[in-house]
């Protein structure tokens, strides 16, 4: 009994973090109250509540989380954010240099930036001065170029906009293209491409790891082999060759779904191996036998429980899937085999600086990868401690 | 275990078939052939064929014949090491493919033995110090190897090793040694750009490795064994090296060999980037002039690397851990 006991007062430290037990005594039996209190709250909350508390705990993660969702939120809101559009060109600005964004104007807060003039040296080399007598002053909210936001609402209005000058956070291109206007678009592809092929790598695996699973006999056996083949493939390779086979005549949204399929084509293996793990480690319990007796169907076994038995796994196991898919479009793009432009991804933009020479003379051009490795090292983060949370019960 | 291997080698014939298969219609999928693709190319340059020359080529090497009788065609040839001829190098596929298999294989050993010098030093050094500073600093070193893909390190290598360090970076050997006899000098030039790819390879792999080195060590200095050597007054470092070490290191052959199969395809990137000559340059180039057997021949190349690798790390497994026994 008093075993019992302390394992209750570990477990009540672990959930609630209060470990401070050197009360007096008669605050002491007041506090057993409250101590049982919560410990009922602990051991009737959900399993999805127990994730929930294990997850906020782990401060990298929450950092991880956040950083996705601004990823995502920007992606949504591009066009707002963006003080230009994807085509917009400065014809006089090419391969220009970040510019500095000054906080205070003499001593009130009113961010501006320094106009820039242009001049050429000996060497033909353009070099690009703030023009320290013109300072344009940051309008929020103004009119801009015309674009649509969700690619629905026809709108005019920019976060920002420097009015008669150009404000480029991260530099132009070698056609005069804002890097920052464009690295955002780029992320709208990036980013919903990493989802989509997730997605869709779920929904193969899903259904075949499950029924690999649940089945086993020669439908585990065709399954494992299909996935066996797959896998003789080396990753990178296959992409190239199916990825040479699409025209590159074809629409953009075409072009998109197609390469978001091949990346799909050997990211489900992976996840049907781990849910067919997962199933046949569940397909023994206690409640899919009482689904049976009921008179469940094997369909309903599947998706009404082994399924949603699996969904913590499932998500731990897409997110850490996240980054390859991002990583692949890139690569693919970098090569100039997966998306080409008119679409424009973080891959898109980082094909421009294949050679040093771009990277030695204009390094912001390079920025597309630090928005990369910023990425995927959050996902990592999140997938580790989702992974850590998706277990609640251990410590 | 003779009969186990020989086995796995056997099974390994039918996979082989059904990859060769796939790979030729992959390298099918698109839309007209080698000389369809040159005739456009030319063309784009102002010159032109007329039909009946691509037709008449066409003609001579079989491509206006059914799939599978150009896949018969292609598949009869291999017992007597014919794989095709390659119509962009005008020459027999299977010496280009061999050569830089070659490449492929010594870059990807060499960061094999690159991520097994530093991954397993560094993981006992984690584990011994947990919780230390140095600790944290190399989980997160970790971390950031674990997130940087192959391709961007090796562009990051470039900018460095080119702006920074101002080092020639890139290719199999410098431009002026390339032509010259083989001397001391041409092997040190050889040699010093060999290690940036292998070292970028492994980088990845090196960053896993070490975080489940110091996990297994973990595990094992908990042991009661390990309690019962110290108890014993054994010294520290004989305790973690002769008696924890040894049994924390055997898992990782497991890790390592799922690792390998993201080094063969990783070098593909990583060698168009660094121009260096592993598989990919080639591959790429083969794929975007649709010289087929080229193309086709890679893929069963690197597949078959894969396999034996698999192969060999499941031998070594086995080596390692005499509880593990194949039938």
């Amino acid at each position: 009994m008093s075993d019992l006991a302390t394992k209750s007062e570990e477990l009540y430290k672990l959930y609630e973090g209060l470990a401070d037990t050197s009360e007096d005594l008669e605050e002491a039996e007041l506090e057993d109250l409250t101590t049982r209190k919560s410990l009922e709250a602990i051991y009737a909350a959900s399993q999805w509540r127990l994730m929930w508390r294990k997850f906020i705990r782990n401060k990298v993660a929450i950092v991880g989380g956040v950083v996705i969702l601004l990823y995502y939120l920007s992606a949504l809101f591009a066009g707002l954010l963006a003080p230009y559009t994807l085509s917009t060109r400065f014809a006089k600005y090419i391969h220009m240099p970040p510019q500095r964004v000054h906080f205070f104007n003499d001593g009130k807060f009113q961010p501006f930036v320094y106009d820039v003039t242009l001049e050429i040296d000996e060497n033909l080399r353009k070099i690009y001065e703030p023009d320290l007598t013109k300072k344009v002053p940051l309008q929020f909210f103004a009119h801009g170029e015309p674009y649509k936001l969700f690619g629905l609402i026809e709108t005019d209005i920019h976060l920002f906009q420097a009015p008669g000058a150009i404000v480029s956070l991260l530099g132009t291109d070698r056609q005069g293209r804002d890097m920052f206007s464009r690295v955002l678009y780029g992320s709208q592809v990036s980013l919903t491409i990493g989802l989509l092929g997730v997605l869709l790598s779920l929904s193969f695996g899903t259904v075949l790891g499950v029924a690999s699973g649940y089945y086993g006999g020669w439908v585990d056996d065709l399954i494992q082999r299909l996935i066996e083949l797959v896998r003789s493939f080396p990753a990178i390779p296959l992409w190239m060759a199916l990825s040479a086979a699409v025209p590159p005549h074809w629409p953009p949204l075409r072009t998109y779904f197609v390469v978001t399929l091949i990346l799909s084509v050997i990211g489900w293996t992976w996840l049907a191996r781990q849910l067919r793990g997962k199933v046949l480690a569940l397909r023994n319990e206690d409640f899919v036998l009482a689904a049976k007796l009921a008179g469940a169907s094997d369909a309903r076994i599947i998706f009404r429980h082994l399924v949603p038995a699996t969904f913590g796994h499932i998500i731990v196991v897409s997110t850490l899937a996240m980054p390859a898919m991002i990583l692949a479009e890139t690569a693919l793009s970098f090569l100039g085999l997966g998306l080409r432009p008119p679409i424009t991804s973080w891959g898109v933009l980082l094909k421009e600086v294949q050679n040093i020479q771009s990277i030695a003379l204009y390094p912001w051009v390079f920025t597309p990868a630090a928005a990369i490795a910023i990425a995927i090292l959050a996902f990592n983060f999140l997938g580790d401690g989702l992974r850590d949370a998706s277990d609640p019960y251990t410590i | 275990m003779t009969a186990y291997i020989l086995r796995r080698v056997a099974a390994m014939l039918p996979t082989l078939i059904i990859v060769s298969i796939v790979s030729f219609i992959i390298i099918q999928l698109p839309p007209g052939d080698f000389f369809t693709t040159l005739q456009a190319e030319i063309a784009q340059s102002g010159g032109g064929q007329d039909k009946e020359t691509v037709k008449k080529m066409q003609e001579r090497y079989g491509l206006d014949k059914p799939l599978y009788v150009q896949y018969l065609r292609w598949v009869s040839g291999f017992p007597r090491g014919d794989f095709g001829w390659s119509l962009e190098w005008n020459s027999p596929v299977l010496p280009i493919v061999l050569k830089r298999m070659a490449y492929t294989t010594l870059v990807g050993g060499l960061s094999l033995v690159f991520m097994v010098v530093v991954a397993i030093p560094i993981g006992i050094y984690s584990a011994t110090h947990q919780y230390s500073i140095s600790d944290h600093a190399l989980s997160f070193l970790g971390f950031l190897g674990l997130s940087l893909p192959g391709f961007l390190l090796a562009l990051l290598w470039m900018f460095f090793g080119a702006i920074v360090l101002r080092i020639p970076v890139g290719g199999e050997m410098s431009l002026e040694m390339a032509d010259a006899p083989w001397s001391l000098a041409k092997l040190l030039d050889y040699l010093n750009h060999l290690w940036p790819p292998a070292v970028i390879l492994g980088l990845a792999s090196t960053a896993q490795l070490q975080r489940i080195m110091r996990g297994n060590l973990l595990d094992v200095l908990g042991q009661q064994y390990i309690t019962t050597a110290r108890a014993k007054g054994l010294a520290e470092r004989k305790v973690v090296n002769k008696y924890a070490v040894r049994v924390a290191i055997n898992p990782l052959i497991s890790v390592m060999a799922m690792e390998i199969p993201k080094i063969i395809s990783e070098s593909t990137i990583v060698g168009i980037v660094m121009s260096v000559p592993t598989t990919g340059p080639l591959l790429l180039r083969a794929l975007l002039s649709q010289d087929m057997y080229l193309a086709g021949t890679f893929l069963l190349f690197m597949s078959l690397l894969l396999m034996v690798s698999n192969l060999l790390a499941d031998i070594a497994l086995a080596w390692a851990d005499p509880r593990i026994v194949y039938t």
